[in-house]
């Protein structure tokens, strides 16, 4: 077995805040091997998006990576110098975001935009950087692209807009591509293209993607892995089916059982009950216990993330593998 | 486009004339110019004769008809005060009083934008705090005083610039121009420094400001996420987004201190437009306050439009909204 492209272990990146430490990601580890890719899963304020910043070294003050290592293919990015890791960001690695309509830079020319993300790694000339924008347009399926080169964002819809998006990080073929909820924005329908894009990108370039999402559907349908986020930390991780069909954490089976298209028609949609907990006051133990149906005395104390075959969780009472009392 | 700007003159049109009528009657309500153009000490007919002469036994509407078909031929009558045309009269101060806005007004934007952008990018840095805190100063120290302080330190004390006057001059498109001359040069640098600090300070703040709230768009964060150096980011992707409130304030101070430089020039003997206003004021020279007043409108039409055009330039949305 090859070595993984992508390590992260024990990634803490906490904000400090005139109200205390926010401790947005605390101690996450995983690790994604060439083309394979891993949904990143969890709730607003889970820490996903931190994770994705903190992997390309994107965290602004007051936040920083409290301790930790990232390793991209070997090398070592936490304490890297920001000019090192720069010419690591769009080159072996690269981002797309939720919003594209606030990503790309709305008063300059899509060409000029892919223009600049080229030059930022050596490739420049007229020609060849128009040649390369053309080519990977056409590849996300912006058509005619040689003449859209000259168009502003406004001028595409919002799915046409996050393909730009996508080409602009896929401008150096990657290694690892962090899609921060990218669907999130669109329409079902374009959703779907997207998705399915996607899924072939990802075969063609053999690169790694973590695709960070609230919606387990979506993920479903593209990741190899899944990974279930929950307060900054991990609380179960395992290949996509195992994970959706038997889910250990509670957590998980409350996200599974909230899926609008698990629902009986004409009932209510199930629900976690209570909310995400504050990342300034988090409790001794399981972050999850609050609003855990099956919590008792044991949850006060963090439980370790425990690895079973290809699965992990972090839970006292796994789902499927309860003891007989 | 072509729409556009056709629309727009024909506003700019009608301005004008309001602004004609407007300074006309506001004019005609103060004082009694006959007294400015004759001794007391002449005879009786001799004034009812000289009031006959300029037309100002006529009614007002009157005097406004001709007044309005004489500018419309390019007439703008003579001074009581100088005997010269106004026309030639301003225009041959109005260089004087350009060229030392427009160096007031650019050295504000090359210095405080940029100064502005660093502010807003390090917020926490010491020298964002220095920049701060100088601009506030500029904001609330009154130009007089400046001006005074600029001239008793680096004329009185320490003796490296003259205090006042243009100095010499050399001929540009038949005009006479202090910044072509070294000398002259010298004498535009405390004038416009004075000018120019209080619009360094709003430039400062307005482009940090923008800086900040830019900073925090996901426009940079995916600029960076695509590599690009933090200089790139700067210049490229910030300036870009926070131009078009920075150009609107750039118009406006440009026109007004174009039209209103007059403490300044008046602090450093400049012999520009803002003093001649203030000298015909006092004088009561019609011809020349009604002249000045349209072309104060006219120069802000002018810039507003020239503004809205850069505006066109900079965020395309706005143009295909107008096509």
């Amino acid at each position: 077995m090859t070595a993984p492209l992508l390590e992260v272990t024990d990634l803490a990146t906490h904000f400090h805040t005139r109200a205390g430490v926010v401790k947005a990601v605390d101690g996450v580890s995983f690790s994604l091997r060439k083309g394979e890719v891993m949904g990143l899963v969890g709730e607003s304020g889970s820490g996903k998006s931190v994770t994705g910043f903190s992997l390309l070294g994107l965290i602004d003050p007051p936040g920083r990576i409290a301790s930790g290592s990232v390793r991209l293919g070997g090398q070592e990015l936490v304490g890297m110098p920001g000019a090192h890791l720069r010419k690591l960001r769009g080159k072996r690695m690269a981002m797309v975001f939720q919003d594209p309509a606030t990503t790309l830079n709305p008063v300059i020319a899509i060409g000029a935009q892919m223009r600049m993300a080229l030059e930022a790694h050596g490739v420049t000339g007229t020609e060849q950087t128009r040649e390369r924008s053309v080519q990977v347009l056409t590849r996300v399926g912006i058509p005619d692209a040689a003449r859209r080169l000259e168009a502003y964002p406004h001028e595409f819809s919002g799915g046409m807009r996050q393909r730009v998006a996508i080409a602009i990080a896929l401008l150096h073929n990657p290694e690892l591509l962090i899609a921060d909820e990218p669907t999130t924005a669109l329409d079902v329908s374009i959703q779907a293209q997207i998705l399915a894009e996607m899924k072939s990108l990802v075969a063609e370039l053999g690169m790694a993607l973590i695709w960070i999402s609230h919606d387990l559907a979506t993920v479903s349908s593209l990741a190899d892995r899944i990974a279930v986020m929950y307060a900054g930390r991990i609380v179960e991780a395992g290949p996509t089916a195992a994970v959706l069909r038997n889910p250990r954490h509670h957590y998980t089976q409350g996200l599974l059982d909230s899926l609008p298209a698990r629902a009986e028609p004409g009932h209510d949609l199930v629900q976690i009950p209570g909310t995400t907990p504050s990342l300034l006051s988090l409790p001794p133990g399981c972050a999850f216990a609050p609003r855990c149906p099956r919590a008792d005395a044991a949850c006060g104390v963090m439980p370790e993330l425990l690895t079973e075959g290809a699965r992990q969780h972090r839970c006292w009472h796994p789902l499927g593998l309860e003891v007989a009392a | 486009m072509l729409g556009h700007v056709i629309e727009r003159v024909a506003q700019a049109l009608l301005v004008m004339l309001v602004m004609s009528m407007l300074v006309f009657t506001g004019v005609y309500a103060i004082g009694n110019p006959i007294d400015v153009l004759i001794g007391p000490d002449v005879s009786q007919q001799m004034r009812l004769d000289t009031i006959r002469a300029y037309g100002l036994d006529r009614p007002l509407w009157e005097q406004y008809v001709t007044f309005l078909t004489r500018i419309l031929q390019g007439d703008f009558g003579r001074s009581f005060v100088f005997g010269l045309p106004v026309l030639d009269l301003i225009l041959s101060r109005l260089p004087a009083t350009l060229e030392l806005t427009l160096m007031a007004v650019c050295g504000a934007a090359l210095i405080g934008v940029p100064a502005g952008i660093y502010a807003g990018y390090r917020p926490d840095g010491v020298l964002a705090k220095v920049i701060m805190a100088v601009s506030i100063l500029g904001f609330s120290v009154p130009t007089f005083w400046i001006g005074l302080v600029l001239i008793m330190t680096f004329a009185v004390e320490l003796q490296w610039l003259p205090a006042g006057g243009r100095g010499e001059t050399a001929t540009l498109l038949g005009v006479q121009w202090s910044f072509l001359t070294a000398n002259g040069l010298s004498h535009l640098l405390l004038p416009a420094l004075n000018l120019a600090f209080f619009k360094l300070a709003l430039l400062t703040r307005l482009a940090r400001a923008g800086t900040r709230e830019v900073m925090l768009t996901d426009t940079v964060k995916f600029a960076r996420a695509a590599g690009l150096s933090e200089w790139t980011v700067l210049r490229r992707h910030v300036l870009r987004l926070i131009a078009i409130p920075i150009v609107t304030v750039f118009g406006l101070e440009f026109a007004s201190t174009l039209a209103f430089a007059v403490v300044t020039e008046t602090i450093f003997s400049w012999p520009g437009i803002g003093k001649l206003i203030i000298d015909s004021i006092q004088s009561l020279d019609r011809p020349v306050m009604v002249a000045y007043l349209m072309l104060v409108a006219f120069v802000f039409i002018t810039i507003n439009f020239l503004v809205d055009l850069t505006y066109l330039a900079l965020d395309p949305r706005l143009r295909k909204a107008r096509a």
